[in-house]
């Protein structure tokens, strides 16, 4: 897989930080997971992270430090130290690993859902305080993803197929990463659709994304 | 400190794991106050910390990266988990050489020694309005737009600043990878 779009240097490092709205780790850690480039980069950028956290003016505990009388059994020997990983950090069946546990380990099992015609949805739970959302999306072929000028950051990623928009044409593990209020029309691969994991921080507004689909779809 | 680990992992010293405790636990706390909890819950976020390395300290592998690394990224996901109570997406990296499970050679310490000095340095060097940005995303664990909101900035400039800093810093260190 050779990835042409990877997603903002400055989004890397917040997920390094820890600091990014769940909805965009969650796509960012997909890439991630599909991305050797990326991964390289998080290397220095958790670098980053320690030598910040080192230089922290330490705050003395109030408390006492804990007798440590636990029997060396009771230690934990598995555990998750070390996320597995596959290759690309896709199952068999298309899916992020990281997704499996939320929406199953084959793209082509996901209980869509019809949100218009030609583009299918399957909303991903998010932590109860969490803001923004994330959904896959399958868009079928030839058919304008329901986008829109953003109002808001917005993040996707590729899993199957293909868009192409102003920006250029996104492929398998490609990040789109917009922050702006640039107006964007992707329009799926015209052979194979796509299927794509989207984060975005406002809510998705249904009507104006019916209204778009309606617009007749003038080609490339 | 990897030798404390060691101690902690292979003989399950309690010694070793006190001298760590007082080096690592008032860092931990300052960072988890950092991130906006009160003194008494970053305390025990420290003490969570602290006992997870005891607990897991068989799975720390002395001569892979530093202790310092392992327990800023325990604390960071339990901050995710904890303040924010949020999934731990992104995790990190354990080292350079993820993909092979082979130790490292003898010189690679050496080097991670050497990246760290250079990022310490380039750190220093940043222009005070990067660096500010970088310390609010890792240290104050905000979002972009919560940056762009405390400092008053269009988001755009957030963005642009950590991207800066990012750039000098990884220049600092590019002939070592
Ligand atoms: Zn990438």
């Amino acid at each position: 897989m050779t990835i042409a779009h990877h997603p903002g240097l400055e989004n890397l490092m917040s997920c390094s930080a820890g600091s990014m709205p769940e909805a965009f780790a969650a796509v960012m850690a997909s890439h991630i997971g599909m991305c050797p480039v990326c991964r390289m980069e998080l290397v220095l950028m958790h670098d980053i992270g320690v030598e910040l956290f080192s230089s922290l003016a330490p705050s003395p505990l109030a408390g006492k430090i804990p007798i440590m009388a636990m029997h060396r059994a009771e230690a934990e020997t598995g555990g998750n130290a070390a996320p597995g990983r596959s290759p690309d950090g896709l199952t068999a069946g298309g899916m992020p690993v990281i997704l499996v546990q939320y929406a199953g380990d084959e793209l082509d099992k996901v209980a869509w859902r019809r949100l218009a015609p030609g583009v299918q949805h399957f909303p991903i739970a998010l932590s109860a305080g969490a803001k923004g959302n994330l959904r896959l999306l399958k868009i079928a072929a030839g058919r304008a993803i329901p986008a829109h000028g953003h109002r808001g950051s917005e993040l996707t990623l590729v899993l199957r197929g293909s868009f192409r928009d102003e920006t250029g044409l996104y492929g398998v593990g490609d990040v789109a990463d917009h922050f702006d209020e640039t107006e964007h029309q992707p329009v799926a691969d015209p052979e194979g659709g796509c299927v794509c994991l989207v984060a975005s921080e406002k809510k998705f507004r249904f009507k104006s994304v019916v209204a778009k689909l309606f617009q007749p779809f003038t080609g490339l | 400190m990897a030798e404390f680990l060691n101690r902690i992992a292979t003989k399950g010293d309690a010694a070793a794991f006190r001298d760590l405790f007082e080096i690592y636990a008032p860092r931990v706390k300052a960072y988890m106050m950092r991130q906006g909890a009160d003194p008494a819950t970053a305390e025990e976020l420290a003490q969570e910390t602290l006992l997870t390395v005891w607990r897991k300290a068989n799975l720390y592998s002395g001569d892979r990266g530093n202790a310092t690394t392992w327990i800023f990224t325990i604390a960071r996901n339990l901050r995710i988990d904890k303040l924010r109570k949020e999934t731990t997406w992104v995790e990190l990296p354990e080292g350079r050489d993820e993909e092979a499970s082979d130790d490292p050679l003898p010189d690679e310490r050496a080097e991670v020694k050497e990246r760290q000095k250079r990022v310490q340095a380039a750190l220093a060097q940043l222009p005070a309005d990067q660096h500010e940005v970088v310390v609010l995303s890792y240290i104050e664990g905000l979002t972009h737009s919560q940056i762009a909101e405390r400092l008053r900035l269009p988001l755009g400039t957030v963005k642009s600043r950590m991207r800066l800093a990012y750039l000098k810093i990884r220049e600092a260190v590019e002939d070592l990878k």
